[in-house]
C-alpha cells in the first residue's frame, strides 16, 4: 500500500510543492487509503469533535474519578481565571483546564476521543478549544485541526511509538503535545514547515517522559501531565510563528524518542513499579485504593 | 505501516480511561467473541507485561468482558460488563502471568460454551489498536484493519485454490493472506484480509468446499 508520507520531511515537501496545508494531505491519503470519500471522512471527524466538545463540557461542569484520585481541578481553574489575575494568560489557562476537564472524564470512565490515546487525549481538544476563542476558527478550520494534528500522530505511531508501555509519557503526552502544536500553527496561518518546527520543540522538551501512573491509574500524574502538554505545546506554536527554528529536525526527533522509549526500563514504562508510582504517597496510595497491600500509618 | 488510518491517531472513541488497557482490550475481547461466533459460558484470560501489572487500575478486566458480550469500545455497558457477564451466563477468571512476551500488552483468552474451545492471544499496540498474534496455537498477524476471513482446513494440496476461486467469482479481492500449519498434512489456517465484505452466504459455500473444517469471519 502506498502513501503520501512517511516521515514529516515528506509531509511538508508535498504541502509546499502541491501548495496544500497538512490538513490536506491528510485527508487525500485518507480517502486513498481507505477509499471513502471527502464527505464520510470528514463527517467522522466531525463526529469526533462533537465527542471532545461534550467531554470538555463534562468536565467543566466537574466530575470525579471512582478512585477519588482526580477530578474537581477543571472547575478550580475556570473560576480562577474568570477573576482575571492569572499570570500565565486567559488562553494558556482556558487550554490547560480544557485538557484537564477532558483526562478527569477520561479518568471517570466517561466517552472521549484518544487523540493519539485516551491519556492524552487532553492535549488536542483542550488547545483547540481555547484557540477557537481567538482565531474564530469555522467548523471546517476546527475538524482540520484534528486532520493536521492526525497527520504528526501518523508518522509518529508508525515510525516511533504512541503507547506508554513501549514508549513512556514522551510517546503519549509527547505525541499529543506535538500534535497540537503543528495544528496550532495551521490554524493560525502558519507553515508546514512552521507546523514541524512547532512538533520539533515541542517533543525535544518532552523526550525522557516516563510513564510511571500511581497504582496504574491514568490519573496521577497523567491528568496534570495533560495540561503541562498543552501549554508546551501553545508556547512552542508561538516559538515557530515567531520564526524560531529547531536545530534538529522533526523527524530526527522523533527518531530520537523512539530510541530512548527503547532503552528506557519497564519499570518506567506503564507497569506502575517505578518513578511517582513508586513514591511512599504512590504506594501507600495504590494500598489504600486496592487494599492488597498492608496500609501502615493507622488507616 | 501498523497504522493505517487517521482515525487510528484521532479516534477511538471510547470510554476511558485508557486506549491501550480499556479500548484495545475490549476490541480484543470482541474480536475473540467474533471468532467464536457466539456468546461463550466461560472464559479464562491470561494477562502478561504491562496488562498483568496495571489491568485493575485501567479497566482492562471490565473491557475484555465487554468485549466478549460484543460490545464497542465506546459502549458505556462496559462499566456494568462483570455484572451484565452474570446475568448472561459468562463465568469468567483473570490470570495475571509472569512470563516476558513480546509485546508489553499481551493477552491470551481461552473461552468455550461445553461443545467449543478457543484461545486467541491479542496484543494492544497503542492508541487502542490491536492485533491476533495466534489462533488456537496457529501463529498469524491479523492487523484488523480490513475486514477478514479464517479458514481453518485440512493441510491438503487444493484447498487454497478452491477457496481463492470461490472469493474470485463474488469479485471479492483478497488485500493481504497468510497460510500457517502446526505440522505438515495436519491443520491448517488460512487467514484471508479482503476489501469487500464477505456475505454469510459466501461463507457458507467456502465452507462446503472439500477438506475445509470451519470458515469464520472478522468485521471491518
Amino acid at each position: 500500500m502506498d502513501v503520501l508520507f512517511h516521515n514529516v520531511r515528506e509531509l511538508v515537501d508535498r504541502a509546499n510543492s502541491e501548495q496544500k496545508l497538512i490538513s490536506e494531505i491528510m485527508i487525500e491519503q485518507e480517502m486513498l487509503i481507505t477509499g471513502r470519500s471527502r464527505e464520510e471522512i470528514m463527517a467522522q471527524m466531525d463526529r469526533n469533535l462533537t465527542v471532545m466538545e461534550e467531554a470538555v463540557e463534562k468536565g467543566l461542569k466537574g466530575v470525579r474519578s471512582t478512585s477519588g484520585l482526580t477530578g474537581g481541578d477543571a472547575v478550580l481553574l475556570q473560576a480562577y481565571m474568570k477573576k482575571g489575575n492569572t499570570l500565565s494568560g486567559e488562553l494558556m489557562l482556558d487550554a490547560v483546564s480544557k485538557a484537564v476537564a477532558t483526562n478527569e472524564v477520561n479518568a471517570a470512565m466517561g466517552t472521549i476521543c484518544a487523540t493519539p490515546t485516551a491519556g492524552s487525549a487532553g492535549v488536542v481538544p483542550g488547545t483547540l478549544f481555547a484557540v477557537k476563542n481567538k482565531l474564530n476558527p469555522t467548523r471546517e478550520q476546527m475538524i482540520r485541526y484534528l486532520f493536521n494534528a492526525g497527520a504528526f500522530g501518523f508518522v509518529v505511531a508508525n515510525n516511533a511509538s504512541i503507547s506508554g508501555a513501549a514508549g513512556g509519557c514522551q510517546a503519549e503526552v509527547g505525541s499529543a503535545a506535538g500534535m497540537a502544536a503543528a495544528a496550532i500553527v495551521e490554524m493560525a496561518g502558519g507553515t508546514p514547515e512552521q507546523s514541524s518546527t512547532a512538533f520539533a520543540i515541542t517533543l525535544k522538551n518532552m523526550l525522557g517522559l516516563v510513564c510511571d501512573p500511581v497504582a496504574g491509574l491514568v490519573e496521577v500524574p497523567c491528568v496534570k501531565r495533560n495540561a503541562m502538554g498543552a501549554s508546551n505545546s501553545l508556547v512552542a506554536a508561538d516559538m515557530a510563528l515567531a520564526g524560531v527554528t529547531s536545530r534538529i529536525p522533526c523527524d530526527e526527533v522523533i527518531d530520537a524518542m523512539y530510541k530512548i522509549g527503547q532503552t528506557m526500563p519497564t519499570a518506567l514504562k506503564e507497569t506502575a513499579q517505578g518513578g511517582l508510582a513508586a513514591t511512599p504517597t504512590g504506594k501507600w496510595l495504590e494500598a489504600k485504593i486496592f487494599g492488597g497491600a498492608v496500609v501502615t500509618g493507622g488507616n | 505501516m501498523k497504522f493505517k488510518s487517521v482515525f487510528d491517531i484521532i479516534g477511538p472513541v471510547m470510554i476511558g480511561p485508557s486506549s491501550s488497557h480499556t479500548a484495545g482490550a475490549a476490541r480484543i475481547g470482541r474480536v475473540a467473541r467474533d471468532l467464536f461466533g457466539k456468546q461463550p459460558t466461560w472464559a479464562k484470560i491470561h494477562l502478561y507485561g504491562s496488562f498483568a501489572e496495571t489491568y485493575k487500575g485501567h479497566g482492562t478486566d471490565v473491557a475484555i468482558i465487554g468485549g466478549l458480550l460484543d460490545y464497542d469500545t465506546f459502549d458505556e455497558r462496559i462499566k456494568t460488563a462483570f455484572e451484565d457477564a452474570e446475568k448472561l451466563g459468562l463465568s469468567f477468571e483473570f490470570i495475571p502471568e509472569t512470563a516476558n512476551t513480546e509485546h508489553p500488552n499481551t493477552a491470551r483468552i481461552v473461552i468455550g460454551d461445553g461443545k467449543q474451545e478457543m484461545s486467541m492471544v491479542g496484543i494492544s499496540i497503542g492508541g487502542g489498536k490491536t492485533e491476533i498474534t495466534e489462533l488456537n496455537g496457529f501463529p498469524l498477524r491479523l492487523s484488523g484493519n480490513l475486514a477478514a476471513i479464517l479458514v481453518v482446513h485440512e493441510d491438503r494440496s487444493g484447498c487454497i485454490a478452491n477457496v481463492a476461486n470461490c472469493l474470485a467469482k463474488y469479485d471479492i479481492n483478497i488485500g493481504h493472506m497468510e497460510v500457517s500449519r502446526k505440522e505438515k498434512g495436519n491443520m491448517a489456517l488460512m487467514v484471508i484480509e479482503v476489501d469487500q465484505t464477505v456475505d454469510e452466504q459466501i461463507l457458507e459455500e467456502i465452507g462446503k468446499l472439500p477438506n475445509i473444517t470451519q470458515v469464520t469471519r472478522i468485521a471491518d
